[in-house]
């Protein structure tokens, strides 16, 4: 750990408070009218203030929390570092001291003093919209040309009685801990849920975890979501797929949770819950009505494919409008917004490939299409799998839990999608990622040199699986497969 | 007269092993049905239950009995109508402990009652395969005397059958339900046994499945190229063979099928090469594992044991559906899975038979195969072996060694106007199903 990761925690805690929301601030007074009014400074707003300033804009950004956002705060970066701490057989206090100094740490690259040498005004205020180029932030009004809305999303609650008497955490709260639980009862089985359970399990809780779907991350395909489940299991999570929480309530000093599994119900006690069941976007707060803005029922705010909303001056970016809840959608959609809106662009948000990762153990990572959608769209899909078994450096690691499979459309080489279950797959998938942005097929990526021995060589050899499994036809001089 | 002593099976020909292990296949449903009712009990252990499923294949071994003279017609029939008399009989109801409820059965019965035990679900897969062997049955007796009730009878049971109740209103079909909680939903996704359910729900001329629904229940197939061979991929060797059992998959193909210039029996075949170069590969060192020693399926296995193999933990899974390649697999190997694909390969299904016999010899005892051995796990003085029998394990021995045999209960049910009409509903065309 450098040294300047390793300092008290008070004093952490005033550094990240000073990068993220100093005490003193005072918002500027604002000029006439911005170019562009970001609301939210989490990675879509930050990104898109940095972008448009950098083009000479003239930028107000607004953020009525900690600039970063849920990412930089209270989701990524700390549940990132609360994973790999566990994994290292460190205790809570440790783990939670760390994260701190990481957060911190990586907060530097986002503060109020980077915004600002940058010429960005910005106000740490709630805001609304009171007019189709206004919003009210604290008691001024900013004028705009143009808006993006970058609110970002929260912890979805969930409609289950008692719960919010008992008291519970999300993954904003968890990582206040005091002390690690017992006993941690995780209701949700997506992501987040999967990973923090497997954390806690790794730091010494009891944890039992409760998905209501009949499968972990439901969102991906059978074989990596069964992976998960046996590693979950493996680590000492008790896993309850198909269990629905009924009531929460609290008896003999315990938290308790009723569950139900089909016809059985039974109790399930616990001394801290950890509620993740979702995400929903931050948007009532900011009277979208007021600028013409309407609202999504499922994604927040509505947007074409450019991220413009139904106010033809006003975008959207991120978690507030995206299927996708994730930094790296969030900061590309930002940047897509402010070329869109400035700079006469017609980038699409539906071509962008998304790679993905639970940060589970293993990993399970994500790109383009799974082959359920491409059938839906009508492209014949075979897929190439290579197991971790068989690639030597998982060998030489011993870390050989996993495959690489890769989506071809069939009669071509085009790879449509991708999903990785390995200990790096989150490393891995961005091999695809630039594989299948750069639109190179099987046939040259079977020829691409890799280091070896290296985990990514399994990428490489389900290319060479894809060459094999062709037709081979005679050439003069020799065989040659094509 | 001094009795000859039989001889060990690995010293027998290929005809002469063959005969004899689905023989004593064949016994286990001689041994284990209930003279009350009919019911085949799931196991051989002491207080097991019926399973509907067995009862199923027991139906369709009764035929094949009769034709290699291990039992009289008029007792297989004897037997076969008891049981469809009982099914016939039982009460149909939303009672937590009726016999079934819309023409689908519960999982497990009493062997004396007839009635619901362990609060199981009502099976829709296992009513399917409860009703292929009321259909294969039905075909093969007479319409004359008493044979003509077991035609009568199997006609009725199957045409009871509420197909689309159990869609509970949705394109695909539930894989279960429960009086005290309704339809269950095991999230199935991508191929599977399940493919049996959807024939002879599209072929129902009273409760017909619509056609959408095989379109639904194929959607989220999954064409892989595994270990270099070119499959539709399900991990457990059973689901390869369950719906095989009774359908001649040869030459028929749906719009997949099709698409991908197979059909379900050439990819069962691939299936098998899969597992065999699984067992060549054999990731996890377990101890046995060989191109000519394979077999991961659903089943028994060392329960609550920690393996070590070669310095690695692994966990023991109990029962449970194993699978190749992407597992669960804890070294646990299904001795019967081999020779129940002999339809499909015979050298290759005879080769790995014979190899497990000389090595584990004691995987056969009274010359049955029980269901599970783990060779990577010891217990007592040998290797782990899974108590007793299961009934599903024996009636599908004796039923595929027929096919491979004969062909009867393909035979059969090539013949079955509702499984000739489910196959067209469902896409199938060509081949046998153009005769």
């Amino acid at each position: 750990m450098s040294a300047s990761l390793d300092r008290d925690d008070a004093v952490v805690a005033a550094e990240w408070l000073r990068r993220t929301r100093p005490a003193d601030w005072r918002n500027p007074a604002p000029s006439a009218r911005y170019d562009l009014c970001i609301v939210g400074a989490g990675p879509a707003g930050s990104t898109a203030a940095v972008h448009a300033a950098r083009q000479g804009l003239r930028v107000a950004l607004v953020e009525r929390r900690q600039l970063g956002g849920n990412s930089l705060n209270w989701g990524s970066v700390p549940s990132k570092t609360l994973i790999n701490a566990a994994r290292s057989g460190a205790e809570l206090p440790a783990v939670l001291s760390r994260l701190r100094r990481v957060r911190s740490h990586i907060a530097e690259h986002h503060s109020i003093e980077r915004l600002q040498a940058l010429g960005i005004d910005v106000f740490l205020d709630q805001a609304h919209f009171v007019g189709t180029h206004a919003l009210r932030v604290g008691a001024v009004t900013l004028c705009f040309r143009k808006a993006l809305i970058a609110t970002g999303a929260r912890p979805a609650p969930a409609d289950i009685p008692g719960l919010a008497d008992i008291g519970f955490r999300t993954s904003e709260t968890i990582f206040d801990l005091a002390a690690l639980p017992r006993r941690l009862g995780v209701i949700g089985g997506g992501a987040l849920g999967c990973e923090l359970a497997q954390a806690f399990a790794a730091l010494g809780s009891k944890v039992t975890i409760l998905q209501r779907q009949p499968k972990f991350l439901p969102g991906i395909e059978r074989d990596a979501a069964e992976i998960l489940s046996r590693a979950l299991a493996r680590d000492g999570v008790e896993t309850r797929l198909n269990t629905a929480v009924l009531a929460a309530r609290t008896a003999d000093g315990s938290r308790v949770l009723d569950v139900a599994n089909n016809e059985l119900r039974f109790p399930i006690a616990v001394d801290e819950v950890l509620l993740s069941v979702g995400r929903v976007p931050n948007v009532e707060d900011l009277e979208l009505d007021a600028a013409g803005v309407l609202r999504d029922p499922t994604v927040g705010v509505h947007t074409d494919d450019f991220l413009q909303t139904t106010n033809p001056d006003v975008y959207a970016a991120g978690d507030v409008c995206m299927r996708h809840q994730f930094a790296n959608v969030a900061e590309a959609t930002a940047r897509m917004a402010v070329q869109n809106a400035f700079a006469g662009a017609r980038e699409r948000c539906s071509e962008l490939l998304i790679p993905r990762c639970a940060y589970c153990n293993p990993e399970i990572a994500q790109i383009g299409l799974h082959s359920w959608q491409a059938r839906e769209r009508g492209i014949p899909i075979k897929s190439y799998t290579v197991f971790m078994a068989d690639v030597d450096r998982a060998i030489t690691d011993d870390r050989t839990e996993g495959f690489v499979k890769l989506y071809v459309r069939e009669g071509t080489d085009g790879i449509v999608g991708a999903t990785i279950v390995a200990a790096r797959a989150s490393e891995m998938i961005n091999e695809l990622s630039v594989i299948m942005n750069a639109k190179i097929g099987m046939r040259r990526l079977a020829d691409i040199l890799h280091t070896y021995p290296a985990q990514s060589c399994a990428i490489q050899l389900a290319a060479r699986a894809f060459v094999r499994n062709q037709p081979i036809i005679p050439f003069e001089g020799g065989l040659q497969t094509v | 007269m001094q009795k000859t002593r039989a001889a060990p099976l690995t010293e027998l020909s290929d005809h002469d092993l063959l005969e004899r292990l689905q023989r004593s296949a064949f016994t286990y449903v001689e041994t284990y049905a209930d003279p009350e009712t009919g019911l085949v009990a799931d196991t051989s252990r002491q207080g097991s239950p019926a399973s509907i499923a067995v009862v199923g294949f027991a139906l369709s071994c009764y035929p094949i009995a009769v034709e290699r003279g291990w039992m009289t017609r008029s007792e297989a029939a004897t037997r076969s109508l008891r049981v469809l008399r009982f099914f016939a009989d039982s009460e149909q109801s939303d009672a937590r402990d009726s016999s079934g409820h819309h023409g689908f059965y519960y999982h497990f019965l009493d062997m004396r009652t007839g009635r619901r035990v362990w609060d199981c679900e009502l099976s829709i897969v296992d009513t399917a395969l409860l009703a292929a062997g009321i259909l294969l049955v039905g075909r093969y007796f007479a319409d004359l005397g008493i044979e003509r009730d077991i035609r009568t009878l199997a006609d009725a049971l199957y045409r009871r059958i509420d197909w689309t109740w159990a869609q509970n209103g949705t394109g695909a079909i539930a894989q279960g339900w429960k009086p005290e909680c309704g339809f269950l939903n095991y999230g199935w996704e991508g191929y599977n046994e399940g493919t049996i359910v959807y024939l002879l729900g599209l072929g129902s001329p009273t409760f017909p499945l619509p056609k959408a629904s095989f379109a639904a229940w194929t959607s989220t197939y999954q064409w892989e190229n595994l270990l270099d061979v070119d499959v539709l991929y399900s991990g457990p060797l059973f689901t390869h063979l369950f719906a095989h059992a009774w359908i001649d998959f040869r030459g028929v193909r749906d719009a997949f099928m099709r698409e991908k210039g197979c059909d379900y029996f050439e990819n069962t075949r691939r299936a098998i090469a899969v597992h065999r170069e699984y067992g060549a590969r054999n990731p996890h060192g377990f101890v046995g594992y060989d191109r000519d020693l394979w077999g991961i399926t659903a089943g028994d296995g060392p329960d609550r044991l920690e393996l070590r193999v070669d310095e690695h933990d692994f966990r023991a899974y109990g029962y449970m559906a194993r699978g190749a390649p992407y597992g669960p697999d804890d070294g646990t190997l299904a001795p019967w899975a081999m020779l129940a694909t002999a339809a499909f390969g015979a050298a290759e299904a005879l080769r790995g038979t014979r190899r497990l016999l000389t090595e584990y010899p004691e995987v056969c005892p009274q010359d049955r195969f029980v269901s599970g051995c783990n060779p990577s796990c010891r217990q007592d003085s040998g290797i782990w072996l899974s108590d007793g029998w299961y009934g599903l394990d024996q009636g599908l021995l004796v039923m595929m060694i027929e096919n491979l045999r004969t062909g009867l209960p393909w035979r059969l049910m090539r013949e079955s106007v509702y499984l000739r009409e489910g196959l067209r509903s469902a896409g199938f065309a060509s081949g046998w199903l153009e005769a």
